[in-house]
């Protein structure tokens, strides 16, 4: 029984052609194709790597540990009010150049300029080298020679982003296509509260995306959350959305409202009764001075009066959800192994005015975390399993459509990539 | 011991030690806790926060007082702890094992 609209095609993914034959999940299963996915996407595409929050005044910096891409590197606000990023390593004697205690882990702060721990070298919030600890020992050294290796970084709606690739040319915005035109004007700065979550996950990073790629699972897997009555009932009808969309390497699921607020209050569990929130979100949305009609036009791109939640897959591993009650979700992937990755999962809400609205966003938030622990775990079974080779046939429902895109996409980065290296090289000029 | 929370909600204190200011400590307590004991706090506590709401509508979060602040980590530990109750019939997440899914930032209140 179809509850919404369908292309004239009868199904999304023939509309967006993209093949409705099984899927072999390869390349969730093999070292080799991880090894080349780092080359080909994770050290040649846009990744976003945080917000601009995180880097309130001149001097403010962050590090960001990207496994995938080889590198470690720190993002930090100049003198002259600019985002800038450089790979985190010290010109010397390759010293990895800011972190603390633990040189794997993340870290974040403010400071006028970066000093090495090992020689002292010193870096200004620009990059240049500006101190040679006994220079004079040096042969010839010239500082400006050695200032810190840049890393292209843009900004997006207050989403920092940087390319590994030096020979990049495509400008972040022109990346992000036309979702992320359409989103352009939604007020990510006034979401200041923020929750930020965090897992090791046992499973190749493409399949987490395509747990949260599709909500085919839902009634399923999160069953239990529901109501007994609500729970039949939502496993009869099953799983459809309001509207899939494909740009590029990026895609897009559109949902209808779910329960916020629910159409019967004994639908949803005493808590969300009680507190008038749950995993969709409070109930009574802020105001962000734009009502859900005036909202810019990628969000609930059908304009259906029961939209609920919009979710971008910003290729490669970057989500945005965007919910009816004014909040947004932000997912990334972020792979350690062909097997491994880590998971951040963050809420961005209106700063609550009261103890009630700062209890109905703790109540979304953890909600959240009860449904990612569900999913995350069944990651793991379901890696297992693929990397036994038993079974190498997988058939994908057009509710699944997202998935088939994704994996397609890397697919096609990868080969491309091989194409590239394959080719002699240019003669050189003489 | 010294009360904690506001006198309205004196009924509470014999479950004070829900009052705790993060999240991965407030579900720590909770998966190191019983079923009765997460019962016992649920049954508690749930009646008072349904009760609530204009209470808690009036405690701005500018200016929250010290009370107040433990009134809303002791709601905030009711919201993990309504999931086994509610939910799992259980301490942890069905089916979750070792997994776990740690909040690394959270506001300060």
């Amino acid at each position: 029984m179809a509850h919404f609209t369908k292309p004239d095609e009868g199904s999304w993914t023939e509309h967006f052609k993209i093949g409705t034959e099984p899927i072999s999940y390869e390349d969730s299963v093999s070292p080799e194709f991880y090894e080349l996915e780092r080359d080909a996407i994770f050290r040649r595409t846009w990744l976003n790597v945080g917000r601009v929050e995180q880097l309130p005044r001149k001097g403010s910096y962050f590090t960001k540990e990207l496994d995938a891409a080889r590198t470690s590197i720190v993002v930090v606000r100049g003198n002259d009010g600019e985002v800038r990023a450089f790979h985190n390593v010290c010109r010397h004697r390759g010293n990895k150049l800011v972190w603390n205690d633990y040189p794997r882990e993340e870290t974040s702060g403010f400071c006028r300029q970066f000093t090495c721990k090992y020689h002292a070298w010193r870096y200004s919030l620009e990059g240049e080298l500006t101190f040679v600890q006994q220079e004079g020992e040096f042969f010839d050294l010239d500082k400006s020679d050695y200032g810190l290796v840049g890393v292209r970084a843009e900004v997006w709606e207050g989403f920092i982003f940087v390319n590994l690739d030096p020979e990049n040319t495509t400008p972040l915005r022109e990346y992000l296509g036309e979702f992320g035109k359409g989103i352009e004007g939604y007020p990510f700065d006034k979401l200041t509260q923020v929750h930020k979550y965090r897992a090791e996950i046992g499973s190749n990073w493409k399949l987490f995306i395509d747990a949260f790629a599709e909500f085919y699972h839902a009634p399923i897997l999160h069953g239990g959350q529901y109501e007994p009555e609500e729970r039949a009932k939502i496993q009869k009808y099953g799983y459809q959305a309001l509207a899939y969309d494909v740009d590029g390497p990026h895609s897009l699921v559109s949902s209808w409202g779910g329960i916020a607020p629910p159409q019967e209050p004994k639908m949803v569990k005493p808590i969300e009764r009680a507190l008038r929130s749950g995993l969709f979100g409070p109930w009574d949305a802020p105001d962000i001075g734009l009502t859900t009609e005036q909202l810019p036009p990628a969000i609930n791109p059908t304009r259906d009066p029961r939209w609920g939640m919009d979710s971008f897959v910003f290729f490669p591993n970057f989500m945005l959800l965007i919910w009816r009650p004014n909040w947004v979700l932000t997912y990334h992937y972020w792979p350690t192994s062909y097997n491994t990755h880590i998971f951040e999962g963050t809420a961005y809400f209106v700063p609550p005015k009261n103890a009630f609205e700062r209890l109905q966003q703790e109540l979304a938030v953890v909600s959240f975390k009860e449904y990612g622990l569900q999913d995350g775990n069944t990651l793991e079974a379901t890696q297992t399993m693929l990397e036994s080779g038993t079974v190498t046939d997988f058939p994908l429902c057009d509710q699944e459509i997202l998935l088939r895109h994704l994996h397609n996409t890397a697919g096609q980065y990868v080969r491309d990539f091989q194409q590239r290296q394959a080719k002699p090289a240019a003669p050189s000029r003489s | 011991m010294a009360n904690v929370l506001p006198p309205e909600f004196a009924d509470l204190e014999p479950f004070a030690d829900w009052a705790i200011p993060t999240e991965r400590a407030r579900y720590a307590k909770r998966i190191a806790s019983s079923m009765d004991e997460l019962q016992a706090f649920y049954d508690a506590a749930y009646p008072r926060l349904e009760s609530s709401t204009e209470y808690l509508q009036q405690v701005s979060m500018d200016d929250i007082g010290e009370e107040d602040k433990h009134l809303l980590w002791l709601f905030c530990s009711l919201v993990t702890v309504a999931f086994p109750v509610e939910a799992w019939r259980q301490a942890r997440v069905p089916d979750s094992g070792a997994s776990s899914i740690d909040a690394v930032l959270e506001p300060a209140v």
